[in-house]
């Protein structure tokens, strides 16, 4: 299963993640972080749409997701 | 050859330039002005031929900059210009004195203020012993007066830079520079290659194992660090002290101590050799450093009982040194050659009589 | 950032993490600002190309001042605008390292106009980046050389007017037509496809000095919300909108084949 990490001490509610996944799963919490950012967030139940594409990570400003993806199952030869 | 007995004859740009060829300088970044001219034209042809850079820069600015990057690499870099120029390079030597990169800069004066004239002048004094650019700083100001000591003060200037991290400036002027001498030339040395090892910028895998990587920097924002880094500096600047050269000509036993430095100084010692066949007890003080200022040995002169005078070719800033050094037992008399003005011996003649007969 | 988090479980791969040449740390830079971004394709790239161990960057002056906190490599701190002149220096006395310079639009297209010039056309093989966001971030939101027209900043309130204040600067152009130059491209940092291109710039003007082509620029069109009045999200489509229009993207120059900019400095690529 695909899956990212929203680490909530670096996320400065920016948002920009929320704008390019395309499956639509983040979105703003009602969290406060430290710096009294309302973070990003993928709610639970939906981590299970995320194709790893990692366009999230790509356009976050801040480092503050990563990315794991699932492996492709081999092809037979 | 270098390095043997034989003398040769040039000029006291060009011994500028070869005392930094022979010290290990490998990389020269310049512009033209007048009078400095011979010094990129020489280094034009001596890097690459020793196998180091020369870089004809788009402005002082850019000359000066470059001479920073260099020197937060370790290499041994070298700048000149003259004192239009030198107005421009004062940011980055700022910048330099700040985040402590060694350099020297080479500032052969000339008729200011403004675009002046490019005859010979003293005008730059304050600017190169008060640092120049902005904020607290200092330089190591050595004055040179004759085209041998242009060539020995450059060569040593590499030393003093690397030893306390710090721009060097070589203060020259019209006279200096364009002067033709006899030299003799040392043999020509190689820079240590672990000079500057400890800082010096030349990525994180350079050595044996990765270290964390450095930073040569002179903002400093947080509480009490740019504090800390001016109290560093200062502690530099005040151990300097021992750095102090003079010349002493005929002091012991004159009653008027001439105070001069560079060119002037070299006029005013001829000034004072015809004064002393006449018979008239005057002598001669040389500052060969003006930053450090020889203060402690104006003031032992002041305390045996001399008197002052003086002699600049601006409307007068070292004797302001002078005076502080001498003021507890003395005052300095002024006399000023206008820049402009071409002096002669004959000319400091006069008021050195007139000084020595005011009592 | 726990470190067990990143740990990839069974039939899965950490496709994207930190990369080694950026520091572990939160960046002083406010929501939505692109210098991350920049940042961070940048240690990417330094790690991919394994440069990071051999680079001394010179760092420039604007919020990108810290850019020393942030990238892990040997860096020297720049007067304003005197970054590529400070990088000429350093290659000159170390041909063998990769230097790099990181500078804003104020910083390389206003007060560094003649260093950046005379860098490029001498073809000091090193490589700049330039991130244009149209306006002085750090120092409050003044008009930029690159500020649009009909764009208001806190020293053209009206908007810039080019009666008065002149047409935007378009800096890749201007770099493409120098002969020192190697390559020359605008990227954009607005979108994830326009980022994942402007890093394949980034890459190819890291290649033009470590081959020994010649100069290598890339100007990167970058947000700045705060300084702009706008949320993140806005501020990006003010980029598609408005800046990529007047700041078109593509490779502005690129040398074919074999072709260099001349053997100006031993060392890289030879």
């Amino acid at each position: 299963m695909s899956r990212i990490l929203v680490s909530e001490e670096r996320c400065k509610g920016c948002l920009l993640c929320t704008t390019v996944c395309p499956v639509e799963i983040l979105q703003q919490s009602e969290r406060l972080n430290q710096q009294g950012y309302k973070v990003a967030e993928v709610p639970a139940g939906s981590m299970d749409k995320c194709t790893g594409c990692a366009s999230c990570a790509t356009i976050c400003p801040d480092m503050a997701i990563e990315v794991w993806r699932s492996k492709k199952p081999k092809k037979a030869a | 050859m270098a390095g043997t007995n034989e003398r040769i004859f040039v000029k006291g740009n060009e011994a500028i330039a070869m005392g930094a060829l022979d010290a290990g300088c490998r990389c020269f970044f310049g512009y033209p002005i007048t009078p400095q001219n011979d010094i990129p034209e020489f280094m034009s042809k001596a890097m690459p031929a020793a196998g180091g850079e020369f870089v004809q820069a788009e402005s002082e600015v850019a000359a000066a900059n470059m001479l920073m990057g260099a020197g937060a690499c370790g290499v041994r870099a070298m700048t000149s210009s003259s004192s239009p120029g030198m107005s421009l390079k004062q940011e980055a030597i700022s910048y330099m004195a700040g985040s402590e990169i060694p350099a020297v800069i080479v500032n052969m004066n000339r008729g200011g203020p403004g675009l002046g004239d490019i005859g010979p002048s003293q005008g730059d004094y304050f600017q190169s012993t008060r640092g120049g650019g902005h904020g607290d700083y200092r330089l190591l100001v050595l004055a040179p007066s004759s085209a041998q000591e242009a060539y020995d003060m450059t060569h040593g200037a590499f030393d003093l830079a690397f030893t306390y991290r710090s721009p060097v400036l070589i203060l020259g002027d019209a006279i200096i520079g364009q002067m033709k001498e006899p030299i003799k030339r040392r043999a020509a040395t190689l820079a240590d290659p672990a000079e500057g090892r400890e800082w010096r910028l030349e990525g994180t895998g350079a050595g044996k194992k990765p270290r964390a990587h450095r930073i040569i920097k002179s903002l400093f924002l947080m509480d009490g660090e740019l504090a800390g880094q001016n109290q560093k500096l200062q502690a530099k600047y005040e151990s300097w002290k021992d750095l102090v050269q003079f010349e002493s000509f005929e002091v012991r036993d004159a009653e008027l101590v001439v105070v001069a430095y560079g060119s002037i100084g070299r006029i005013a010692k001829n000034a004072v050799r015809a004064l002393r066949k006449k018979g008239k007890k005057v002598g001669l003080f040389r500052p060969k450093t003006l930053y450090p200022f020889p203060e402690k040995a104006l003031a032992k002169l002041a305390k045996e009982g001399k008197r002052f005078l003086t002699i600049e070719h601006n409307l007068g800033q070292m004797v302001e040194d002078v005076r502080l050094s001498v003021r507890r037992h003395a005052d300095s008399e002024l006399f000023c050659v206008y820049p402009g003005n071409m002096p002669s011996p004959d000319d400091f003649e006069a008021p050195i009589l007139r000084a020595l007969g005011r009592k | 950032m726990p470190k067990a988090n990143t740990a990839a479980q069974a039939g899965e791969d950490l496709v994207f993490t930190r990369p080694n040449a950026l520091a572990d740390r939160a960046t002083h830079y406010c929501p939505g600002c692109h210098h991350g971004i920049a940042h961070r394709m940048l240690a990417e790239l330094l790690d991919e190309m394994d440069l990071a161990g051999r680079t001394v960057a010179a760092s420039s002056i604007g919020c990108s001042v810290f850019l020393y906190n942030y990238i892990q490599v040997d860096t020297v701190e720049s007067p304003h605008g005197r970054a590529p002149a400070v990088a000429t220096g350093i290659k000159r006395a170390r041909p063998d390292k990769f230097v790099f310079t990181y500078q804003g639009d104020g910083d390389l297209a206003s007060i560094g106009m003649a260093e950046i010039m005379h860098c490029a056309n001498r073809g000091e093989r090193v490589t700049v980046v330039f991130v244009n966001n149209t306006v002085y971030g750090m120092t409050g939101g003044q008009m930029a050389p690159t500020t649009l027209i009909g764009q208001k900043t806190t020293t053209c309130p009206g908007g810039r007017c080019q009666d008065r204040e002149g047409s935007p600067i378009r800096m890749a152009e201007i770099i493409s037509q120098l002969g020192g130059t190697a390559f020359c491209a605008r990227g954009s940092l607005d979108s994830v496809k326009n980022i994942r291109q402007a890093k394949k710039y980034m890459r190819q003007a890291f290649e033009a000095q470590t081959k020994g082509l010649g100069f290598g620029f890339v100007e990167l069109l970058s947000g700045c919300p705060t300084n702009w009045r706008l949320n993140p999200v806005a501020a990006n489509k003010r980029i598609t909108d408005e800046m990529i229009p007047y700041f078109p993207l593509g490779v502005y120059k690129e040398l074919s084949g074999d072709d260099t900019c001349g053997a100006l400095v031993a060392g890289e690529g030879k």
